[in-house]
């Protein structure tokens, strides 16, 4: 990138499921452990509230931090939006970084919610070069829209993608 | 946002040269997207439309502007429920057949 202006990506993702159901997946400790990359977290849903994520037994075994990600919650508005800051605890460069910002939006509309990450990575090459995957998930490549297509397959079937 | 929405806004040159413009800088006017096309403004809004519509642009508003960003997570669906359903399938015939072959020489 060649501009110095504010560096956002943006995921966007249709779920069957109702708003509250995609809020509390996002936000429960025993709906983060089911999909993804695993790992409870915990959420302090106010301004100023507390938030990490906590290492799966799988990340431990990778060598990483029993909090993987730290991070403050700015705003929250359940089931509706949730602002906060991101900062993964991955490697050195990672937490060198400054706290990237990460925004949850669900708007719910005819059966669907149309759920909305809106990362603000301006500042953090290593977190902007991760989040949007391509890469293996099985290798930690996934991503935001890796994370969503199986937050959306656990929602809509009850099960995870096959890996 | 379904799969046949994706597939059709996919089999078009310009709408997949547009989403390689995203892909190298994200964020961007449609005036700068036009730039990088023979195009009329009409036919790219027409375009970034489809794309819209798929799920695979998302637009946000910044001040005055309307920024345009790549959404990859459609293209990640159609990876997870189609291309790797396909290739597991491939390989593991490949590997019936290699098992088969070699069982023969014997």
């Amino acid at each position: 990138m060649t501009d110095k202006a504010a560096t956002i990506l943006v995921y966007r993702i249709v779920i069957k499921a109702s708003a509250q159901a995609i809020w509390d997946a996002i936000t429960k400790p025993e709906w983060t452990e089911r999909y993804a990359y695993g790992g409870r977290v915990q959420y302090e849903l106010k301004g100023g509230g507390h938030y990490h994520h906590e290492a799966s037994p799988e990340m431990k075994s990778f060598g990483l931090p029993d909090k993987v990600i730290l991070g403050e919650v700015l705003e929250s508005d359940p089931p509706r939006k949730l602002v906060q800051t991101w900062h993964p605890q991955f490697t050195p460069e990672m937490i060198a970084e400054p706290p990237s910002r990460l925004t949850y939006e669900i708007t719910e509309g005819q059966g669907v919610c149309t759920v909305t990450i809106t990362h603000d990575v301006t500042g953090a090459p290593m977190v902007a070069g991760m989040v949007p995957g391509g890469g293996d998930p099985a290798k930690g490549g996934g991503g935001w829209p890796w994370v969503l297509s199986d937050l959306k397959s656990l929602l809509e079937t009850g099960a995870r993608m096959p890996t | 946002m379904d799969d046949d929405q994706v597939f059709k806004a996919l089999a078009d040159p310009t709408r997949r040269f547009l989403l390689d413009l995203l892909f190298q800088r994200d964020g961007r006017t449609l005036k700068d997207l036009e730039s990088g096309l023979a195009m009329t403004r009409f036919g790219v809004m027409k375009h970034l439309k489809v794309l819209e519509d798929a799920g695979l642009v998302v637009t946000r508003r910044s001040g005055r502007e309307k920024l345009h960003f790549l959404n990859a997570v459609p293209i990640r669906i159609i990876h997870d429920r189609w291309i790797d359903k396909y290739r597991e399938r491939e390989v593991s015939a490949l590997l019936a057949l290699k098992a088969e072959l070699e069982d023969k020489d014997r």
